[in-house]
């Protein structure tokens, strides 16, 4: 080891100006060099760069993690060379086709190499898709990227380099609660950011939704990170005029009833974005019945006029939303009192959940703005609040009543026992 | 009327000669007369269950499908279900109170001692029997805290080296807590252990009535040295009455319990569900299984929970050996057992309180 460092010495300088190591073990080595490079263990290239400082350093304990290391690819496999020799010089001869740093323009093309290649895929990870560089192609990203643009992602700005890792893995880069922070990496940064015509403040945003509360905070992995809306490797902003689809593929009730609606057609005439119209886009807030009101958070009003016909609509959607949610909190209360009470009601309050869905049905549906949609769920809530609510006043009727019973018994035990009492002292007198 | 009865049964019986002993049957009195009730109150207690526990079985159903169902409709819709279920269970922990309160009055009063080891064998015995009266009982209705409370606490008889395991499948009708196991805890429930408790507790009244109230020590060394100061009491009818009383104010407190604190039904049984966190069990077997909690792992070389459910069988064994260890004389009383007994108190009320507040 001491002969290779040695002899290393004099290369270091030269190749630390020609700059960091790159990559991509996300590109495993193409197709023709498999035989050469799959299953190749031993690997030369680390003893020495694993001593060196950033940006040559990779060391044994981070490339082990990287999911192609540990498909068996070495560093050769990418940036080709001799890993089997202990010559720095064969090992990083242009001859056994060392290609040195990676240049970023050759990124995608490398890293394509492999994984656009479905036989050579096939062999690790048959699931494993094939269509990331083709989808990159039609990104944004892979358009500014063609024409020129090299500040615009690669595969290695998302992935990471030399320890890439497996979406389904919580410590990579692209894992859905850590796939906006990687975007924000960019899309955050407004000096990065200068001269594209996109606001910086999404991540901000969306660290303040739902979608975001769900996913990081409740550990949702369902719920939507910017991939979600955005697609991943052929990411683009979903089209005004496709909102709609993107939304409905999670909110597939919401979108049924908004086609039904006029708004559907209004908001199209006018090359608005459908749902975002009302529930913004990064930022998006759990939703309230306020949204239907006239106060600080509604949005009804930001387009329609007090007093005209949608108006109107729009009052009595939401009286008939307050009124179930109103019985709901009542019978809600009772039945919580009568069981605290010590009283059975457990299948009152079991059917309350069928009240609840039924107010959670009836929001759903106003996003067909057709107030009888709504109204049949409405009157279906109030029907089931209203019999749990009588079964909880039985459920209180029946306490008193038997309150009142243990009172009399109580009354009449102690009768007895001022009697029995009574007859002690006289038989003992 | 009623001497008309009488007669007839005096013709036939010799009624009269059959109740003398009754008659003659003295209690004495002295300040600590009032603990002699306490065997009277956990017997009431006892009539009440097995009333309670009749009626129940009108409704009840076993088996995993029907009983919490069937316990659900006696608590609705059953007139007088609630009422009923509720003095059952209400009934069970009170007797459970009450007896190992008797338990340790007679300890402390010194009662046990000759003539009476028999008396506190079989008492010993009621004891237990009626804590496996708690545990069998608490599955029936088939709800989750049963649930696993028993799987919790079968798992710990598994724990017994040899017969452990036999022992757990045997209580459990196979490896896990299921069906099986609720109709077999019915069957221990309301027939075996019933049949073993009727003539364990004939027996311990039949002793009692023999062999008469003890007297504590220290009174019986005045007494016997001045038996003028000797106090009784008839119990026919002077104490019974006074009994009576005693019961009266238990069926109030019953009532007053089951009418503001109806027993809970909680939520049926799903065997694929997760354990509640922080399941304890009943508060009578609390201080065993916190005590089994604090035991470590391992204890040398022998696992801790195996020591001890052995620690505790031995100690099981012992008291009801208790009363071959004491001197028969006043004069000689072992002051260690009273100490014993102290400790044993401290440390029961101490686990269960502890257990009751650990998380």
């Amino acid at each position: 080891m001491a002969i290779l460092r040695n002899k290393l010495r004099p290369f270091s300088a030269a190749y630390v100006g020609l700059a960091g190591i790159v990559v991509l073990a996300a590109c495993l080595g193409c197709g023709q060099s498999y035989g050469q490079s799959h299953g190749q263990t031993t690997n030369s290239c680390l003893d020495c760069h694993s001593a060196l400082p950033d940006p040559l350093g990779v060391t044994q304990e981070k490339f082990s993690q990287d999911i192609h290391a540990q498909q068996g690819l070495t560093c050769a496999s990418c940036h080709g060379g001799d890993p089997t020799s202990d010559d720095p010089d064969k090992a990083m001869s242009r001859k056994a086709g060392w290609k040195g740093k990676i240049d970023r323009k050759q990124v995608t093309e490398l890293c394509g190499s492999c994984h656009s290649d479905p036989a050579y895929i096939r062999q690790f990870n048959p699931s494993l898709r094939t269509d990331q560089l083709s989808q990159y192609r039609t990104s944004v990203h892979g358009k500014r990227f063609a024409a020129g643009d090299t500040k615009v992602a690669v595969c290695t700005d998302c992935h990471s380099v030399h320890d890439i890792r497996p979406p389904s893995d919580p410590r990579s880069t692209v894992y859905p609660v850590n796939v906006a922070k990687t975007c924000s990496r960019c899309h955050a940064d407004a000096d990065y950011m200068k001269g594209y015509s996109i606001p910086t403040d999404q991540f901000a945003k969306y660290s303040t939704s739902v979608h975001h509360q769900a996913l990081a905070v409740r550990g949702d992995l369902s719920a939507p990170t910017c991939s979600t809306c955005h697609g991943n490797h052929g990411a683009v902003p979903p089209g005004v005029d496709k909102v709609q689809n993107v939304c409905s593929n999670c909110h597939a009730f919401q979108a049924q009833m908004y086609e039904k609606s006029t708004h559907k057609k209004a908001f199209e005439a006018a090359s608005l974005p459908g749902c975002v119209v009302c529930h913004s886009n990064h930022g998006i807030r759990h939703p309230t019945d306020a949204y239907l009101g006239t106060g600080p958070d509604a949005v009804c009003m930001q387009c329609h006029s007090p007093g005209d016909a949608c108006d109107q609509a729009r009052a009595g959607l939401l009286s008939g939303l307050t009124q179930l949610d109103e019985a709901n909190k009542t019978a809600d209360q009772v039945l919580r009192v009568a069981e605290a009470s010590g009283m059975e009601v457990s299948e009152a309050r079991l059917g309350q959940d069928q009240a609840r869905d039924s107010l959670t049905k009836a929001r759903v549906a106003i996003h067909s703005f057709q107030k009888n949609l709504v109204d049949e769920y409405i009157q279906a809530g109030l029907k089931i609040a209203a019999k749990n609510l009588q079964a909880g006043k039985q459920a209180m009727v029946e306490r008193n009543y038997r309150r009142v019973g243990l009172g009399i018994s109580l009354l009449a035990i102690g009768i007895v026992l001022a009697g029995l009492r009574l007859y002690i002292k006289k038989i003992e007198s | 009327m009623f001497a008309a009865i009488r007669r007839w049964l005096d013709e036939r019986f010799d009624w009269d000669d059959l109740i003398a002993p009754l008659r003659h049957k003295t209690v004495p009195t002295h300040r600590l007369s009032y603990w002699y009730f306490l065997g009277g109150i956990t017997l009431f207690l006892f009539v009440i269950q097995v009333l309670t526990g009749i009626l129940l079985l009108l409704y009840y159903r076993p088996g995993a499908n029907e009983a919490f169902e069937s316990v659900q409709y006696i608590m609705t819709r059953v007139r007088f279900g609630w009422l009923i279920r509720s003095i059952h269970s209400w009934s069970a922990n009170l007797m459970i109170f009450t007896a190992f309160a008797h338990m340790f009055s007679v300890l402390f009063l010194k009662a046990y001692r000759k003539p009476r080891e028999l008396t506190w064998i079989s008492g010993v015995l009621l004891l237990f029997l009626v804590m496996g009266f708690g545990f069998s009982g608490y599955l029936l209705p088939w709800n989750t805290l049963a649930y696993f409370a028993t799987t919790v606490g079968t798992a710990i008889t598994g724990q017994v080296p040899i017969v452990g395991r036999p022992m757990m499948i045997f209580l459990r009708g196979g490896p896990e807590v299921t069906g099986a196991t609720l109709t077999r805890f019915f069957g221990f429930h309301v027939a075996v252990l019933p049949g073993i408790a009727t003539v364990l507790l004939l027996l311990h009244l039949l002793l009692v009535q023999r062999l008469g109230m003890s007297i504590p020590p220290k009174l019986e060394v005045q007494w016997t040295a001045n038996p003028s100061a000797r106090r009784e009491m008839k119990f026919f009818p002077n104490f019974l009455l006074r009994e009576l009383m005693a019961w009266y104010v238990a069926l109030g407190a019953l009532g007053a319990l089951a009418a503001v604190f109806p027993w809970d039904l909680g939520v049926k049984a799903d065997p694929f569900g997760s354990a509640p966190a922080g399941i304890k069990p009943e508060w009578y077997f609390l201080f065993m299984f916190q005590t089994l909690k604090l035991i470590p792992s391992k204890v040398w070389f022998v696992d801790g929970e195996v020591l001890g459910v052995l620690g505790f069988g031995l100690v099981g064994l012992l008291w009801l050996l208790l009363p071959f260890f004491e001197s028969d004389q006043p004069s000689h009383m072992k002051r260690w057992i009273t100490g014993l007994a102290v400790f044993a108190l401290a440390y029961v009320a101490g686990m269960t309180a502890y257990g009751y507040l650990a998380k």
